[in-house]
């Protein structure tokens, strides 16, 4: 089915919504968890935006309904956040922060 | 239990894309909202540890506060698509717990925001005190406002749905308000990791 004409979708069940939101309060419990390793040092900020990624992604895709919708809402959103990312990164730089 | 078919609107989208104009009105909404907390986040993450006097964020952040308010509201995001679930399925009952639930969960969270905002004002930080605390406010006060437009929001369609205004035919306006609670949840898992866990670790 094209994106034109998708006037239907499949969302997933709420079983699966609650096996997100496990996910969600796992990977937040091991986000504090690391927090507590000081010994990681700057290892940490990878691991983190790895897991706050992720994190975000399945709000995005089974919350938000982005897998299972119509591609062009992904396209706008997806859109915003590379737009926003790259504002963020323009300030950043503007403001000497990477120097 | 299986996937369910679920119709975007009650009747075919007649649109040039084939796809309800309000919900693509929302989506563009988010993606723009994006680039407004972007904008917030990184004025925060240029000015940390600019400030010449304190408090600095180790003075007044509490990690394991900030935490159960994080599962609150990740929680919130959980019952909000439980809600959207039981609607679409016909369960009417089911879905005004569930959104109920999801606005009791947001004022939860703006509870602990007032008081975390409460606790640090008594630490002698307010968003004139320094550079953290003007970027800080700012950043999470429009949070919070978002979160709190979200209840009005979640709110209004658990009492329309007495007055038979929300319906599982009829369940796009709860699917425009789960997205924009959703998005806000998002943002705060975002929030979450720059601004306390990365603003306090000693680590670094």
């Amino acid at each position: 089915m094209s994106d034109m004409d998708k006037t239907h979708s499949t969302h997933p069940s709420p079983r699966k919504y609650l096996m997100v939101a496990f996910a969600l309060v796992v990977i937040t419990a091991i986000e504090v968890g690391i927090f507590y390793i000081e010994s990681i040092g700057k290892g940490i900020i990878p691991i983190l935006f790895f897991l706050s990624a992720v994190k975000f992604g399945l709000v995005g895709m089974f919350y938000m309904h982005l897998r299972y919708d119509s591609r062009l809402f992904s396209i706008f959103f997806v859109t915003g956040l590379i737009l926003a990312a790259l504002v963020s990164l323009a300030l950043m730089a503007l403001f000497g922060f990477f120097n | 239990m299986a996937n369910l078919n679920i119709e975007q609107n009650e009747h075919e989208e007649h649109t040039t894309t084939g796809l309800n104009h309000r919900k693509m009105l929302m989506w563009a909404f988010l993606g723009s909202d994006c680039m407004f907390f972007g904008s917030f986040i990184a004025t925060y993450v240029i000015y940390s540890g600019q400030s010449v006097g304190g408090p600095v964020p180790e003075d007044v952040f509490s990690i394991p506060v900030t935490s159960v308010s994080t599962f609150v509201l990740l929680m919130s995001s959980m019952s909000m698509v439980l809600s959207y679930s039981a609607l679409v399925r016909g369960q009417l009952i089911n879905f005004r717990i569930w959104i109920l639930s999801t606005a009791l969960l947001g004022m939860t969270f703006i509870g602990f925001q007032v008081f975390e905002f409460r606790d640090f004002v008594l630490h002698g930080l307010t968003p004139k005190t320094n550079l953290f605390g003007s970027t800080f406010f700012v950043l999470t006060g429009f949070h919070g406002a978002h979160v709190t437009l979200g209840i009005i929001w979640l709110l209004s369609l658990f009492f329309y749905s007495f007055r038979g205004g929300v319906t599982s035919e009829r369940h796009l306006d709860v699917d425009l308000a789960a997205l924009y609670w959703h998005f806000v949840d998002v943002v705060w898992i975002v929030i979450f990791t720059v601004v306390y866990l990365l603003g306090v670790f000693p680590g670094i």
